[in-house]
């Protein structure tokens, strides 16, 4: 059974002076799923996601993904796992395929050519190769930065807001792709969102966090079910608002 | 303990070098700074020369003494400046979560820097030749030991520099221009150590550079190589470079505690 958990994460936490920003939380993901950490501003989604990449210290607790210590033996773990954010950018006056190159080589991807080929078409970038990217679109950008995240053929994937700044018809694209990669890799996908409908149709898990803290895990429909709402939109808020499951709101 | 991948280090150095090529006004701006004071010296050397029985001596004196300055000046700004880079293209989160190690980092800042070095000062050399008869490499084989002391000390001054910023923001990239002029009085470009105030001097020879150019003084005035001096300053460099890296490292530690990576850019 442990084999199968690739995100083992215990009492994890992260202060900053008196700020607990995670604290404390134990959660662990399956091979081959697809779980979300949910809650607002502030509750501690990024924080959590740069502990499991390494690139945030915890102040305490234990990370182990893939069966290896996190941080610890970041070198191990880091060429099986990528990550995509809207929020980190790549070179801008690099072009789009200059810049897969490179993130390719770091990888140590074979064949980057039929890689980036391969990608380009998947994610329908191949138009804009030659371009900077600087000079593209918001969800021009967000499906680059996916590609560079798919360029290893990742065992984990993190994903923060994977569809902020796309209009609706891009979105449902990129989870698509998203889907259909995880079905023919196996792989499994930890990603923060605010889009409860994303959360419904892609999730097999879900970890609400508030304040630092887990406050509620489960599947989307166990969840609807345990708070009475009709879908994880109200879910979310009630959770946010700090209203506990089966408590009656006037 | 990970092994050194020479195929990452590669890998970003590509990145640079596709970030000097995507703009020629950037490698004209490598080369237009050494040039314009290798000009700029190259009259003041004409001027003095009939009125200084040391440039009558060797000509080459001040041009030399500029244009190893700018090996020095190059190495350390083609470092930092390349780092910031990633700082301004909130480029260096993306790097860190990939399998670079932050020592192949710098393995990689120090190798564009060289590129850069080369092209910048290679340029403003090989016009000293047509411009005023002034060959450089005339130093013969000690050149090659001054530049590897200039180098590895620009990359020490660069290393402690980048850290600076990566720790306090882009707010204090000035002083990745303004660090090294600090001590350019003290390194003995145009004149000897021996002119320094006495209290002075002990801070002087605690720097490479100097050892570089009063060798360059003994090769184009006494026509000696002092082997010593140039022991010496690979010596310090040594120590000056490990304290660059080991500072470097120890930060990108630090910025890991305090969550900076994510929000390091403008």
């Amino acid at each position: 059974m442990t084999e199968s958990l690739v995100i083992q994460v215990t009492d994890l936490s992260k202060h900053y002076g008196p700020v607990r920003a995670v604290d404390e939380i134990t959660f662990a993901v399956a091979r081959g799923t697809t779980c979300a950490l949910l809650g607002g501003n502030g509750a501690g989604k990024t924080t959590t996601i740069a502990m499991l990449l390494g690139l945030l210290l915890p102040t305490g607790g234990r990370i182990r993904i893939l069966g290896e210590d996190m941080p610890r033996h970041r070198q191990r773990v880091l060429p099986r796992m990528n990550f995509s954010s809207p929020y980190v950018d790549l070179p801008q006056r690099l072009t789009v395929a200059e810049n897969l190159t490179v993130y390719a080589r770091l990888y140590g991807v074979r064949r980057v050519r039929e890689r980036l080929a391969t990608l380009g078409r998947d994610l329908d970038i191949d138009a804009f190769f030659n371009r900077p990217y600087g000079s593209l679109s918001a969800g021009q950008k967000t499906r680059v930065a996916l590609a560079k995240a798919l360029l290893n053929a990742p065992e984990i994937l993190l994903l923060d807001e994977p569809t902020a700044s796309l209009d609706p018809d891009t979105a449902d694209r990129m989870r698509g792709i998203l889907t259909d990669y995880q079905r023919r890799s196996g792989a499994t996908l930890l990603l923060a969102s605010h889009n409860m409908s994303e959360v419904e149709r892609l999730c097999d898990q879900v970890i609400m966090l508030r304040a630092g803290r887990i406050v509620a895990t489960g599947a989307p429909r166990e969840l609807i079910h345990r708070y009475g709402r009709k879908d994880m939109e109200e879910v979310f808020l009630d959770i946010a608002r700090g209203i506990q499951s089966g408590e009656v709101v006037a | 303990m990970n092994g050194i991948s020479p195929r990452r280090i590669g890998a970003l150095a590509l990145r640079y070098l596709y970030l000097l090529r995507s703009s020629r006004i950037r490698i004209i701006e490598l080369a237009y700074w050494p040039t314009v004071q290798m000009i700029l010296w190259g009259f003041i050397t004409r001027y003095l020369a009939g009125h200084s029985d040391v440039l009558n001596q060797a000509t080459g004196l001040l041009l030399s003494g500029v244009l190893l300055w700018d090996i020095l000046f190059r190495s350390q700004l083609g470092l930092s400046v390349v780092f910031f880079e990633e700082l301004h293209a909130r480029n260096l989160a993306q790097l860190l979560i990939s399998p670079l190690q932050p020592i192949e980092l710098i393995i990689a800042l120090m190798a564009i820097s060289l590129v850069r070095t080369v092209l910048g000062v290679g340029i403003a050399v090989l016009l000293a030749i047509p411009f005023y008869g002034f060959n450089l490499f005339s130093l013969g084989l000690p050149l090659a030991g001054f530049f590897l002391n200039l180098l590895l000390m620009g990359w020490a001054i660069g290393l402690l520099v980048s850290a600076l910023v990566l720790r306090y923001g882009m707010g204090a990239e000035s002083i990745a221009w303004a660090a090294i002029f600090a001590l350019a009085p003290l390194c003995g470009i145009y004149y000897p150590i021996a002119t320094l105030p006495g209290w002075l001097q002990p801070l002087a020879w605690a720097l490479p550079a100097s050892y570089v150019f009063e060798g360059m003084r003994a090769v184009l005035l006494d026509h000696a190589f002092r082997l010593d001096d140039l022991l010496h300053a690979l010596l310090l460099n040594a120590g000056y470079l490990g304290l660059g890296i080991g500072v470097f490292l120890a930060t990108v530690h630090t910025a890991r505690e305090r969550g900076s990576l994510l929000q390091s850019g403008e």
